[in-house]
């Protein structure tokens, strides 16, 4: 499809092609509680956005809103030109894949995924076949006749996903969808969920907790904090340069560097690195696949850029094997905790002093914002 | 006595104790209506132990006994129409605790069980005085109005449990997929307060049935069947009486047996819903 696009091409912060779904300092309060907070976005047409948070976030919240489930305290969400979020749910052309799925326990399969259609009143033979397509397309044509209790959780995961798609809706919102599968199997959804909506074209919002998920099938991701937005970016992008230490935490891990900026250097405790920051203290994002052992023979023709190289020694404290990579946690001569993911292999026994380098446009500068989780923002 | 042979003791002697505590409680509970079955098949009338000369004459004379099948007409009549004002009056309540914010909802939740709790008498009584007020002439009619409004709360309490245990999700997922509120209403809501509702119902009806109290300060010209009875027992126990009480128990033990049923299957299949509907087809 034209409108769909590889994930690493819309690598901006802003969507690429036209935007279907533009959301406008929307704010939610329940009481004093405040659980959104001047949310603005804009999503492309065949995009699919994820929009991941802790729990408390108010992630669902937004969704919601857009759904048609919940009111706005303010702000606008606006549809290919027209207003969404004055409309009832029901004259939405959006649809919802609900956490619990939301079946209805008394209606067959087939009358659930044929609910949307039959209330639309669409003629008798174009439901029959709209909802062979839909059963089909997730595979469920031979349960058309079963009660949603006697199939299993996945099953009706993709009953809930069919009921939603049959009415092909211009924006498809998921909400934490695959949260009550295992493991293996809410892998297995999510390559044919992603693999599905490429085939559809539709617009996804997928609502999501699990930094994972989001990575492996959105094309960007909103990442939600304490009802804020603090990142919007494709999931390469929002690895790679975090805006904030709270986005370098949360996708992924890594080493926050409280750097001290001198005339174009930062220091931090024995590491001492350019940058272009202003003087001043700095925090800086490492991510710990971004250390290596350093090579003593050829030390700077391995690095892939041109950019200075680092170089310390630390005292490893500890090393966890991960299969292809390792984890060490290392202690550098002033003082200072990395840690460090390389290739697997045997080091040294503890205590032993290594020399590690890293390159410094690798530190990125990010701006501090404290884990959700820490300050928790309860009125 | 050591402690291990007491406690032994209380293992073995504890259940036969309760078992056979169990037995006399089982037999204070259900002989009075053995016996009361029993005598309606008693050829000597009420009088007399052990019962003799098995006979279906009672029933025979029950049969052609006029004024007791007017009494049990007028309170079929009753009971289906208490029924309905009821549930028509009581379902829309339910909703509005269930799902609606207005001042006083706490107030109105206490409130709409107090017919429940208050004794038969006053309700009676207050009722009494409001058609006498009114000037309404008593009748059949006041009694259903006294025993509708009586029993209202049963069908809001049931009903609004049944909506507390309903899953919120499926009606924002039928309004999701284009459905009204009123179409949700009809065709999500409802069929899954089915089991609530014929629980009410049928609660409702057996309540109207067998009501004494009220029923007894608004009756008019025209009895209803436990008034009917009550009138007969000051005139003597005949073995009729015992003949219209034993259909009476066939009717509400099958009565029993559906609803048990019905929800024991439920809790199995949750779509018994549906299934009604299906049977009700066919």
């Amino acid at each position: 499809m034209a409108t769909t696009s590889e994930p690493a091409a819309t690598t901006s912060s802003q969507p690429s092609s036209a935007s279907l779904l533009s959301i406008r300092s929307v704010a939610k309060h329940f009481g004093k509680n405040v659980v959104l907070r001047d949310i603005s976005l804009e999503i492309a047409e065949g995009e699919f956005l994820t929009i991941l948070g802790e729990s408390g976030s108010g992630k669902t919240t937004l969704l919601r809103i857009l759904a048609g489930f919940e009111q706005s305290t303010s702000g606008e969400v606006w549809m290919s030109g027209e207003r969404l979020d004055t409309e009832p749910p029901y004259r939405r052309r959006v649809n919802t894949v609900f956490q619990s799925y939301a079946l209805f326990p008394h209606m067959t399969v087939e009358q659930n995924v044929g609910y949307g259609l039959s209330i639309a009143k669409r003629p008798a033979a174009e439901i029959q076949s709209r909802l062979a397509e839909a059963l089909a397309k997730v595979k469920m044509s031979a349960y058309a006749k079963s009660k949603p209790s006697k199939i299993s959780g996945g099953q009706q995961q993709r009953i809930a996903l069919a009921r939603a798609l049959v009415n092909r809706p211009r924006l498809l919102l998921l909400d934490e969808p695959l949260s009550a599968l295992d493991a293996n199997l809410r892998r297995q959804m999510q390559v044919e969920l992603k693999a599905l909506q490429r085939e559809v074209g539709i617009t996804f919002i997928f609502v999501t907790h699990d930094q994972e998920e989001a990575m492996v099938m959105s094309d960007r991701i909103a990442l939600l904090r304490s009802g804020e937005l603090e990142q919007v970016a494709s999931p390469r992008e929002i690895y790679n340069r975090p805006a904030t230490s709270y986005t370098a935490q949360f996708i992924g891990h890594t080493n926050l560097l409280d750097a001290d900026v001198r005339q174009g250097t930062a220091i931090c405790s024995a590491l001492k690195w350019p940058t272009a920051m202003p003087d001043g203290a700095a925090l800086f994002s490492l991510r710990p696949e971004c250390i290596r052992p350093a090579s003593t023979t050829s030390a700077t023709v391995a690095l892939p850029t041109k950019s200075a190289t680092v170089r310390f020694t630390a005292k490893l404290r500890d090393q966890a094997f991960h299969g292809a990579t390792d984890l060490l946690r290392v202690e550098s001569d002033g003082g200072l905790i990395l840690t460090i993911r390389t290739a697997s292999r045997d080091l040294p026994n503890s205590e032993a002093r290594l020399e590690f380098e890293f390159s410094a446009a690798d530190a990125i500068p990010v701006r501090a914002t404290s884990l959700a989780s820490n300050s928790e923002e309860r009125h | 006595m050591s402690a291990s042979s007491s406690g032994q003791g209380s293992l073995v002697k504890g259940p036969r104790w309760l078992t056979a505590h169990a037995l006399a409680v089982f037999a204070f509970l259900y002989l009075p209506i053995a016996i009361l079955i029993l005598y309606s098949f008693n050829g000597q009338g009420v009088g007399g132990f052990p019962p003799r000369d098995l006979t279906l004459n009672w029933y025979r004379i029950l049969f052609n006994d006029g004024p007791i099948w007017d009494s049990v007409l007028n309170s079929l009549m009753v009971a289906f129409a208490a029924m309905l004002i009821a549930l028509v009056f009581g379902i829309p309540a339910a909703l509005a605790l269930d799902r609606a914010q207005f001042p006083g909802k706490a107030l109105f939740r206490r409130l709409v069980l107090l017919p429940l709790i208050l004794p038969g008498i006053i309700t009676g009584l207050s009722l009494l005085m409001l058609f006498r007020v009114a000037d309404v002439k008593l009748s059949l009619f006041t009694i259903v109005l006294g025993h509708g409004t009586a029993l209202i709360s049963v069908a809001t309490t049931e009903v609004f449990a049944g909506l507390q245990k309903l899953n919120r999700a499926q009606e924002e997922a039928s309004l999701d997929l284009g459905a009204t509120y009123w179409q949700t209403f009809w065709r999500i809501t409802v069929p899954n307060l089915k089991l609530s509702i014929i629980g009410a119902a049928l609660l409702i009806f057996t309540l109207s049935m067998d009501e004494i109290a009220v029923s007894f300060f608004l009756i008019g010209r025209d009895n209803t069947l436990p008034l009917e009875i009550w009138g007969r027992l000051r005139r003597g126990i005949t073995p009729e009486i015992n003949a219209i009480s034993t259909i009476i128990f066939v009717f509400s033990l099958i009565a029993i047996v559906v609803w048990y049923r019905l929800r024991t299957r439920a809790e199995v299949t949750p779509e018994i819903g549906a299934e009604l509907v299906e049977t009700a087809d066919h």
